[in-house]
C-alpha cells in the first residue's frame, strides 16, 4: 500500500497534534503528495481567503513512492494557498525530509491556524511537539538548522525551516530543507512564518514498507533505473552538468529571456553556464563545481555542490561563504543572471547561497530584481529608493547586495521582497512586471518557444516551467520532436504535458525522471507499490482531475479566464534575435482552443460534464 | 576466492540507495535507520562517503562477545551476529573501533554488516559503482590502476 495511511494534524491555534487515518477513498482518485494534498486543501479551506490569514492551511505531503527505492522517490510537496498569486501554490523538493516524514510514518502534516508565539514542530516517529521557537526565530534556515542539530544532538535529524525572509514577509520566500533544497515557488514559506512556524524537525525510524507487491515493484523499479542510467539526459547530461547543461542550448535557440525578457539572448550565457561551473578558476585551481550530489533514492543525481571563488568580493567582504553548499541550477543561474545581464559566475553563486540561506525563491528573486533594474534605467526608481544602491543591468555589487537586503527584509529589501508585480505597481509600470497571476517567470521565453506561452497562461499557480513542460518536445524531442516556432498541436500537447506532470508530482518521484521515462515506465512503479490498478491510463486521468481540481479551486479563490494570459511585452514586442526573431507568443491562437480541449466552456470554466466525467 | 566490499567515496552521491537495499534485506523495509552500511555527507568540503565493517581478520566485536554470538561464516568471511545467541549486551559495539556494529532497539540484538550472504544488496544497488563486491585480496586494485595509468610516461 505504500501510503502509511496516517494524517498528523497539527493545530497551531490550539497547540494541538493529533493523528487520523488517510482518506483512502480520495488516495485512490489523487495517489498522494500534490493531488492528494491539494483535495485536502479544497476540501478544508475558502479558497477565497486571506493566503496569510490563519484561514489557510499548509500542508507538507509526501507520495506513495517516497522513501521507496524508486529511483528518485525522495520527494516531498508543500500545499497551500499562494500570498504572492493568491492561486494554488504546490512547491515540490527533494532533500531528505520527505523520506525522514515517511520513516516517521505519515503520509502528510497538515498545519492549521496560527501559533501565538513563535513554534517549531519536533517530530520523533509518533511523537510530535510544537516547541517554542525563541532561540531559532530571527535566524537564517542555516542557523536553525545548526542550532536545532546541536541541541538534539542528532545528525540524522532532517529539517525544513524557513529564513528572515520569510519571517520579513517577502512574498516569495520558501520552505528549505536539508540546507539547500527549497520548496521554492509561490511563497510557501510566507505561509509557514505566518503561522508563526519556524521549523519542522523530524526523525523517523519506522521503515517504509507494505509494497502492495514487492517482486514487481523490484522488477518495474530496477526496469527504470536501467533505462535513466541508458538515458543521455539523466544518465549522463544532469550528474555531469546538472539544469545547467541547458544553459548554452535554450541560449542558442533563442529562447532566453534577458534583461526583464527585453531579449532572447544573453551574451554572457557561456560565463554562467554548467561547461563554465566545470573550469578550474586562476586563485585556487579549483572549479566553481566541486561534485554532483543525490537527493533521496535518486540515481540521476543532478544537484550541484559548489565553492565561490575565495578571491571574488563576496568572499573578500564575507569569509563565511567560504566551503561548499547547494550551486546553481539553471533556473536560479537564468534568473540571477541573464534576467539581471549578470555575468559574474560567483556573484551568482553567492546570491544564489543566500537564497537558500535565508529561504526565498531565486527565479521570483532574481526576476523582480531584473524589473527594478529596468526601472531604475527609466528613472522611476532612484537611488533614494534603493539607499544609495545603483541597480544596473549587468552589476553583480547590485545583485549581491540586493539578495544581502531581500534576506534580513531591511531597507529596499522590503520593496524586493514584494516580487515583481507589486513591485512594478508601486513604482507605477505595471507593464514591466514578467508574470502571470502575479508570479514570475522561468527561464524559457515563450516567444521562442509557443507552446510554453500556453503552458505559462494557464499554469495553476502562475508562470512556471514545472507545470508542463513542452520545452521537452519543443525543443528538446522528448518524447516527439515539435516545433517551437509553431501553435500548431500545442494546446493539446500543453495539456498532456500538465496532466502527466500533475501524476508524476503526485507520485513521491521526481519530474526530472520524465527526460527519460513517460508514464509507461512510471505506473507500472506506482502500480507495484500501490493499491487500485495504476495504469499510464489512470495515471493520466488522476492528473487531469487534479488539475481540474486546482483550477476549480482558483476559480473559486476569484481568478477568471481574464489571469491566463501573458505580459504584453511577450505578445506585441517581437524577439530581436535568434531563431524566434520577429516573433511573439501567439497565445491567442492557441487559448481557445485549449480551454476546449480541456473540456471547459470559452470562459475557461470547467463544465460540469468535465467535472463529472472526472469526479472531481 | 574471499570477496569484500569495495567502497569508492569519490564516486558517491549520497543518494542512500544502498542504505534501503540494507534494510529491506534485513528488516524486510526501506529504513534507513536500520541500515547497517552508512553513508555520510560532509557538506562545508562537498564529500560523500560510504562506510560500513570490513570484517576484520581478528575482529574486535568477535573476541569481546561474551557469548559468543560473533561467528566467522566460513563462505564469505563475514563476521555473523547469531541472534538467538546475542544478548544484546552491546560490549561489541564497544569494542569495535570502527563503530560498524550497532544496537537496534526493535530487536534487543546488535546488527553488523553479513554480506548479505555473499550477495551484498548494497552493492547491488548503487548506481554509481561506488560499493562493489571484489577479491578481497585485491580491493585497491582499481586504485592501483588508476595511479599507474599515471605512470605510464606521456607523449614525449
Amino acid at each position: 500500500m505504500a501510503w502509511t495511511r496516517n494524517v498528523l494534524r497539527v493545530n497551531l491555534t490550539q497547540g494541538s497534534c493529533s493523528t487520523e487515518p488517510l482518506n483512502m477513498e480520495w488516495a485512490e482518485k489523487y495517489l498522494g503528495q500534490r493531488g492528494l494534498a491539494s483535495k485536502y486543501l479544497a476540501e478544508e479551506i475558502d479558497p477565497a481567503c486571506d493566503a496569510l490569514s490563519p484561514d489557510n492551511k499548509l500542508i507538507m505531503a509526501t507520495g506513495p513512492l517516497t522513501g521507496t527505492m524508486a529511483a528518485t522517490g525522495g520527494r516531498y510537496s508543500v500545499i497551500t494557498k499562494s500570498p504572492l498569486t493568491g492561486a494554488i501554490a504546490c512547491s515540490n523538493s527533494g532533500g531528505f525530509i520527505g523520506n525522514e516524514i515517511k520513516n516517521a510514518g505519515f503520509d502528510m502534516i497538515i498545519f492549521e491556524g496560527k501559533s501565538p508565539k513563535p513554534v517549531y514542530l519536533l517530530l520523533e516517529n509518533e511523537v510530535a511537539t510544537l516547541c517554542p521557537a525563541d532561540e531559532v526565530w530571527g535566524k537564517s534556515v542555516w542557523e536553525t538548522d545548526e542550532i536545532l542539530h546541536t541541541k538534539y544532538q542528532d545528525p540524522l535529524l532532517r529539517i525544513a525551516g524557513v529564513g528572515r525572509a520569510a519571517e520579513q514577509g517577502c512574498l516569495y520566500a520558501s520552505v528549505v530543507n536539508d540546507l539547500h533544497r527549497a520548496a521554492g515557488r509561490s511563497g510557501v514559506g510566507t505561509v509557514m512564518a505566518s503561522k508563526n512556524l519556524k521549523a519542522v524537525a523530524v526523525r523517523g525510524t519506522k521503515g517504509v514498507g507494505n509494497i502492495r507487491d514487492p517482486k514487481a515493484f523490484f522488477k518495474a523499479t530496477n526496469e527504470g533505473k536501467r533505462a535513466l542510467a541508458e538515458n543521455a539526459m539523466t544518465g549522463e547530461g544532469l550528474g555531469a552538468l546538472g539544469t545547467q547543461a541547458l544553459m548554452n542550448v535554450i541560449n542558442e535557440v533563442g529562447a532566453m529571456p534577458t534583461r526583464n525578457m527585453r531579449e532572447v539572448q544573453f551574451e554572457g550565457a557561456s560565463k554562467i553556464s554548467g561547461e563554465a561551473m566545470l573550469e578550474p578558476r586562476e586563485s585556487d585551481g579549483k572549479a566553481n563545481l566541486t561534485t554532483n550530489a543525490a537527493c533521496f533514492g535518486c540515481t540521476i543525481a543532478c544537484g550541484r555542490i559548489s565553492t565561490i571563488d575565495p578571491q571574488h568580493y563576496t568572499i573578500v567582504n564575507r569569509p563565511e561563504y567560504m566551503g561548499n553548499s547547494g550551486g546553481l541550477e539553471y533556473e536560479a543561474a537564468w534568473a540571477l543572471g541573464s534576467d539581471t545581464g549578470v555575468d559574474d559566475l560567483d556573484a551568482l553563486t553567492y546570491a544564489n547561497f543566500l537564497c537558500n540561506e535565508d529561504g526565498y525563491d531565486p527565479i521570483s528573486f532574481g526576476a523582480t530584481v531584473a524589473a527594478a533594474m529596468e526601472m531604475f534605467e527609466l528613472g522611476a526608481i532612484t537611488t533614494k529608493d534603493t539607499g544609495g544602491l545603483e541597480l544596473k543591468f549587468g552589476s553583480a555589487e547590485a545583485l549581491t547586495k540586493s539578495a544581502e537586503l531581500v534576506s534580513t527584509g531591511e531597507g529596499f529589501g522590503k520593496d524586493l521582497g514584494l516580487g515583481s508585480k507589486r513591485l512594478c505597481e508601486k513604482y507605477g509600470h505595471p507593464e514591466l512586471s514578467m508574470t502571470v497571476k502575479g508570479q514570475e517567470f522561468p527561464a524559457y521565453d515563450p516567444r521562442g518557444v509557443q507552446g510554453m506561452g500556453l503552458a505559462y497562461a494557464t499554469s495553476n499557480r502562475g508562470a512556471c516551467h514545472l507545470r508542463g513542460y513542452t520545452v521537452s518536445s519543443e525543443l528538446l524531442g522528448v518524447p516527439v520532436k515539435t516545433d517551437p516556432l509553431s501553435t500548431e498541436g500545442k494546446p493539446d500537447l500543453v495539456k498532456a504535458f500538465q496532466d502527466a506532470t500533475a501524476a508524476v508530482d503526485s507520485s513521491g518521484l521526481c519530474v526530472f525522471t520524465t527526460f527519460g521515462w513517460t508514464l509507461e515506465d512510471i505506473a507500472p512503479q506506482v502500480d507495484a507499490a500501490c493499491e487500485g490498478n495504476w495504469t499510464a491510463e489512470s495515471m493520466v486521468e488522476a492528473g487531469e482531475r487534479i488539475w481540474n481540481l486546482e483550477r476549480k479551486f482558483n476559480l473559486d479563490a476569484g481568478l477568471t479566464a481574464a489571469d491566463d494570459t501573458l505580459p504584453e511585452r511577450l505578445l506585441k514586442d517581437a524577439a530581436k534575435t535568434g531563431p524566434a526573431k520577429g516573433k511573439v507568443n501567439e497565445l491567442g491562437k492557441m487559448l481557445p482552443q485549449y480551454y476546449e480541449v480541456r473540456g471547459w466552456t470559452p470562459e475557461g470554466v470547467p463544465t460540469d460534464a468535465t467535472l463529472e466525467r472526472l469526479s472531481v | 576466492m574471499l570477496k569484500a566490499l569495495q567502497l569508492e567515496p569519490e564516486k558517491c552521491t549520497g543518494c542512500l540507495q544502498c542504505e534501503m537495499a540494507c534494510s529491506y534485506e534485513n528488516e524486510g523495509v526501506f529504513n534507513p535507520s536500520k541500515s547497517r552500511i552508512k553513508v555520510f555527507t560532509f557538506h562545508e568540503e562537498g564529500r560523500f562517503a560510504p562506510y560500513t565493517c570490513s570484517q576484520c581478520a581478528e575482529a574486535w566485536c568477535m573476541h569481546a562477545c561474551p557469548v559468543e554470538a560473533i561467528v566467522i561464516n566460513a563462505d564469505t568471511g563475514s563476521k555473523d551476529v547469531l541472534e538467538d545467541v546475542c544478548v544484546g549486551c552491546k560490549v561489541c559495539t564497544i569494542a569495535c573501533p570502527f563503530g560498524t556494529v550497532n544496537y537496534n532497539a526493535d530487536s534487543g540484538k546488535v546488527i553488523k554488516c553479513d554480506l548479505c550472504g555473499g550477495e551484498p544488496a548494497c552493492a547491488e544497488a548503487c548506481p554509481t559503482a561506488a560499493i562493489t563486491y571484489v577479491d578481497a585480496d585485491h580491493t585497491g586494485l582499481e586504485r592501483m590502476r588508476a595511479h599507474a595509468a599515471q605512470t605510464i610516461p606521456r607523449d614525449q
